[in-house]
């Protein structure tokens, strides 16, 4: 009796699939785009339901309302207004009501606000707010060749969410902490954050953090020894690539022609943006999210105890024009156009739950802090 | 019809065949010798006896040893959880020492050091294998030609394992040991040495690889179109043409001018085969030390095709301006 028959043929069934239904092919109908010069292979390749899923979830929310910029300053009507205070009263409410439902709209305005009093900075929330809306301001007014006159909202990244859905953190894998063997350098594993593919996990890290180069190519045909880089540094900076095809939905070819990836002259002007972009994410997650990491709880960091950092997918969520290209920041020039306040306070002097105004230093780190109140107090007695 | 199948539908059956007497000094065949059905789908039904000796049972053990050290350390690298080792296999592999190394042979054991080890034990299980298949071909009376064919493909393996690296000065140019990270490793070396499309030893490498698949595909269909006049029997008819050669001739005479005969048609698969490895070797070894830029060497030699400036506003930022 051949029993084996059935067995072969029901394993060969299930592999077969598992490779079919397992994997996430984009399965036909997929459009494509030619935006090269023939014979380039420049293409632009879209599957219709990821890109019909993309339309539902990447909806930018019409304004509540139309607020009047006349009348007393939010400032002066409120107390601790550090950042809005030059809104109006009514704009500066809009934009509260705004907010909430921008990032908690679920939690509501106790997510940030001690609602007993509203001025009080004691909920951690509310700092990170304020340094949040510091940096959208400076993202929209110094980071135009990047986000343009479209400009950026707290819905951009936040969309209903208290932790933006798609942000980073340090990531060493499994197994790489002090053992005898299983050194893989970085990679070698499901990495989600280079397309799932083996490339290195901490790319983001080397190139949206600190400032790795990412020209791994030569610029003479001969070796002149002047480039000293190796395959592995190319595979890192491959990772950031697929991180960056992966976030905006887009392919290679979207920025560069692929038979000279470093070729300028020979590349469409997205990747002009593109290469803004890398840098704009970088002096976010350098200036505004590693400073903020006094105040952030441990339950808001990252496995490896460092902050959760913004990435391309932070703001574009799968598409390559956040929100479909869709400015919401036309409503809100007066708010997140420009930047109004830019102190920054020291952040290590905060207690959740005590500091009641975190305000710009007042004095040197040489000198007693003074006029910090209980935080001052409270920072002394953890020592 | 009964030849226009996928599988062989004919078994042979009768009393296993033990082999020939050996000469003195070889070991004895190991294994009882059986029929196996499915084997005999895709060849002899007959599975073993196996000759091992000295240097089949040591290239064995080398290449066991390898095996598990790769193994191990990709077990290691998912913190010893069986689940994520089957889940993540095909992502996992051994790494080569970091470049700081140099060509240290001994870097720290886990930071490279494994892979030196584990690589110098599959370098000694491929060159006994290879010694091996020599020593069992001239005890069969045979030419060397498995031999040398195995030796290509050995020379591009040291080139990318052993050669390249030592003019790099280091090991960290060696390919990690690993299914997809050896992919990756291939595309990242191209794109760092600027496309190895435009390497004319590349271009080389894929036309004897896509022409042995072709010479393949003419040669099998060929010979299965005159299965029914015994033209399986090759050797036979080499040197004594009969229906099924002679007609196998006369089709390729009539349709494109030209035959090989039952000769050549293997001399041709041998050497396209052969030369796959060997100029893909010679272009992969080129790579970064004499070349450092395909691309760029390519403009310069006039194989690159113009294409017109699609988006002349573009100028790279980091200039400035």
């Amino acid at each position: 009796m051949k029993l084996w028959i059935p067995f072969a043929t029901a394993a060969g069934v299930f592999v077969a699939a598992a490779i079919l239904f397992g994997a996430d092919w984009d399965m036909p109908p997929v459009d494509t785009e030619q935006i090269g010069y023939r014979g380039t292979g420049m293409v632009l390749i879209k599957d219709r339901e990821k890109q019909e899923d993309l339309r539902l979830a990447n909806v930018a929310p019409e304004p509540l309302y139309e607020a009047d910029p006349e009348g007393d300053r939010a400032g002066d009507v409120y107390e601790n207004v550090q950042v809005l205070g030059g809104l109006s009263d009514d704009q500066f409410n809009l934009f509260m009501a705004s907010i909430t439902e921008w990032v908690s709209p679920e939690q509501g305005c106790a997510y940030c606000h001690n609602e007993e009093n509203l001025a009080s900075d004691e909920v951690y929330t509310k700092v990170v707010a304020r340094r949040m809306i510091q940096m959208t301001q400076a993202i929209n007014q110094d980071w135009q060749p990047h986000v343009a006159e479209t400009g950026v909202t707290c819905y951009t990244c936040h969309q209903g969410q208290p932790v933006p859905a798609n942000v980073w953190s340090r990531d060493l894998g499994p197994g790489e902490k002090g053992r005898a063997l299983g050194w893989r350098d970085g990679q070698n594993v499901v990495s989600e954050l280079a397309g799932v593919t083996s490339l290195p996990s901490n790319a983001l890290e080397s190139y949206l953090l600190e400032d790795e180069q990412i020209r791994v190519h030569s610029l003479t045909a001969l070796p002149n020894g002047e480039n000293t880089a190796t395959t592995k540094e190319t595979e890192s900076t491959w990772a950031l690539m697929m991180h960056m095809s992966e976030s905006l939905g887009a392919n290679c070819m979207t920025c560069h022609n692929s038979r000279a990836f470093n070729d300028w002259d020979q590349s469409p002007p997205q990747r002009v943006t593109a290469w803004h972009g890398i840098r704009m994410a970088r002096d976010i997650n350098q200036t505004y999210m590693i400073g903020l990491a006094p105040v952030f709880p441990d339950n808001r960091k990252g496995p490896e105890g460092d902050v959760l950092k913004v990435s391309c997918a932070t703001c574009h969520n799968g598409v390559q024009k956040p929100l479909y290209g869709v400015s919401m920041l036309k409503d809100y020039l007066d708010s997140l156009g420009v930047k109004t306040n830019t102190d920054v306070p020291d952040y290590t002097t905060y207690t959740p739950g005590e500091t009641q105004i975190m305000g710009p230093a007042k004095t040197t780190s040489l000198e007693p802090v003074s006029g910090m109140g209980d935080g001052g107090k409270a920072l002394a007695s953890a020592d | 019809m009964q030849y226009q199948n996928i599988f062989t539908q004919i078994q042979v059956r009768g009393p296993v065949e033990a082999g020939i007497p050996l000469p003195r000094g070889d070991d004895e065949r190991v294994g009882t010798p059986s029929y196996n059905w499915l084997a005999g789908w895709f060849g002899n039904a007959q599975i073993g006896p196996i000759y091992l000796g000295f240097l089949g049972t040591a290239a064995l053990i080398s290449g066991t040893i390898w095996f598990v050290i790769v193994g191990f350390n990709m077990l290691a690298s998912v913190g010893w959880d069986p689940i994520q080792f089957i889940r993540q296999l095909f992502w996992l592999a051994l790494e080569p020492p970091p470049a700081k190394y140099g060509l240290s042979i001994v870097p720290p054991l886990n930071e490279g050091g494994w892979y030196i080890i584990s690589s110098v034990f599959l370098l000694a299980a491929v060159l006994l294998w290879w010694a091996r298949i020599y020593v069992r071909a001239r005890a069969l009376g045979l030419g060397t030609h498995v031999f040398w064919a195995f030796g290509a493909a050995i020379w591009l393996f040291l080139v990318l394992g052993l050669f390249r690296p030592i003019l790099m000065g280091s090991w960290a140019e060696a390919v990690p040991y690993g299914i997809f990270p050896h992919l990756d490793w291939t595309a990242a070396f191209s794109i760092r040495y600027g496309n190895l499309y435009y390497n004319p030893f590349h271009c080389l490498s894929i036309v004897f690889l896509y022409g042995s698949v072709l010479l393949f595909a003419m040669h099998g269909a060929t010979i299965l179109a005159v299965t029914r006049y015994g033209g399986e029997r090759e050797l036979e008819q080499i040197t004594d043409r009969g229906t099924a050669s002679e007609r196998a001739a006369l089709f390729w005479r009539w349709t494109m001018g030209f035959n090989a005969t039952m000769e050549s048609i293997h001399r041709w698969a041998w050497w396209f085969a052969v030369l796959t490895p060997i100029t893909g070797g010679i272009g992969i070894l080129l790579t970064g030390t004499v070349v450092d830029n395909w691309y760029l060497w390519g403009m310069k030699h006039g194989i690159v095709a113009p294409v017109p400036d699609m988006w002349p506003t573009v100028v790279d930022p980091a200039l400035g301006g």
